[in-house]
C-alpha cells in the first residue's frame, strides 16, 4: 500500500502509522518519523506560527514519485508519506513519514531516504511568524526559511550509495 | 487568449498578489515585462526556476506559454 497526501488541516500520525501497521501484514518491521513544529527561540524570536505554501502542480507529483523511488529501492511493503500545508503552531505535526518492509535495515532506511529529499528538495516554501500571536494582525515578523547547509549535505548522502541496502 | 503567472514563495511577497493575467503566447521578454521591474531583476538570478503547464523549464529563457497555460516562479525552496 502507498498512501501520499498534503493535508491542509491536523492530522494523527500514530493513526497513520496504524494504519500501515494493519495494512501490511507481510512486513517484519515498520519505521516512521514525524516533524512537529518546533517552539525555538526567547521573546521577539520565539516562533509563534509556521506556513506552508506548495504549487499542486509539482508538489505532489515529486512526493509520488519520491515515494515510488523509495518503494522500489528499499523493496518496501508498504509506505506512507503526509505532509501539512497552511498554517501550523508550535507542537503541530508537520510530516510524517512511516516505511513497512520485511526486515528493518529496509525500513529504517527508507524514512530516513525520504526526510533527507523532503527536507531540502521538496516544492514547500515555508515561513515562521518569530514574536506575536498568531492571531494577532500585524503583531510579530515573518521569516523565510531556506535548507541549512546539513540539509543538503544529509541528501547528498544517496548519490554516493549504490542500490538498495 | 491568456497565461496565469503565478508568484510562489517570498516572489509573492514582492508581486503583492498570488497571481496575475497576462496576453498569450508570452516568452520570456513578455514574461519579465509582465511581472513588474522587482519581481523581474529577481527572476533573472540562476536561483529562481520557472515552471510552465506543470514542468520546471530547465532553460527558462526559453519560455513559449500557449493559451490557457500557467506559469509558477518558482524561487528557491524551503523543502518541508
Amino acid at each position: 500500500m502507498r498512501d501520499i497526501r498534503l493535508l491542509d488541516t491536523p492530522f494523527d500520525p500514530a493513526a497513520a502509522i496504524a494504519a500501515l501497521g494493519d495494512r501490511t501484514a507481510e512486513a517484519g518491521g515498520i519505521a516512521s518519523f514525524v516533524g512537529q513544529v518546533r517552539t525555538g527561540g526567547q521573546g521577539d524570536a520565539r516562533v509563534t506560527a509556521l506556513e506552508l505554501t506548495h504549487y499542486e502542480p509539482l508538489t505532489r507529483p515529486a512526493m509520488v514519485e519520491l515515494g515510488d523511488a523509495a518503494m522500489a529501492r528499499f523493496g518496501l511493503c508498504g509506505l506512507v508519506m503526509l505532509h501539512r500545508i497552511g498554517r501550523l503552531s508550535p507542537g503541530d505535526p508537520i510530516v510524517c513519514v512511516g516505511a513497512a518492509a520485511r526486515h528493518r535495515r529496509g525500513a529504517i532506511e527508507a524514512v530516513d531516504y525520504c526526510m533527507d529529499h523532503l527536507k531540502s528538495a521538496a516544492w514547500f516554501w515555508k515561513r515562521e511568524l518569530r514574536g506575536g500571536q498568531i492571531d494577532e494582525k500585524g503583531s510579530g515578523e515573518w521569516h523565510w526559511i531556506e535548507p541549512r547547509p546539513a540539509d543538503h549535505a544529509d541528501l547528498a548522502r544517496w548519490d554516493q550509495k549504490t542500490g538498495p541496502v | 487568449m491568456a497565461v496565469r503567472i503565478v508568484f510562489l514563495g517570498p516572489l509573492r511577497d514582492i508581486a503583492v498578489e498570488d497571481s496575475l493575467w497576462a496576453t498569450a503566447p508570452l516568452d520570456w521578454a513578455g514574461l519579465l515585462d509582465a511581472v513588474g521591474p522587482e519581481v523581474s531583476r529577481e527572476l533573472q538570478s540562476k536561483r529562481v526556476h520557472v515552471a510552465c503547464a506543470g514542468k520546471v523549464l530547465s532553460d527558462k529563457t526559453a519560455l513559449y506559454a500557449q493559451d490557457g497555460e500557467e506559469i509558477a516562479l518558482l524561487p528557491p525552496v524551503s523543502g518541508g
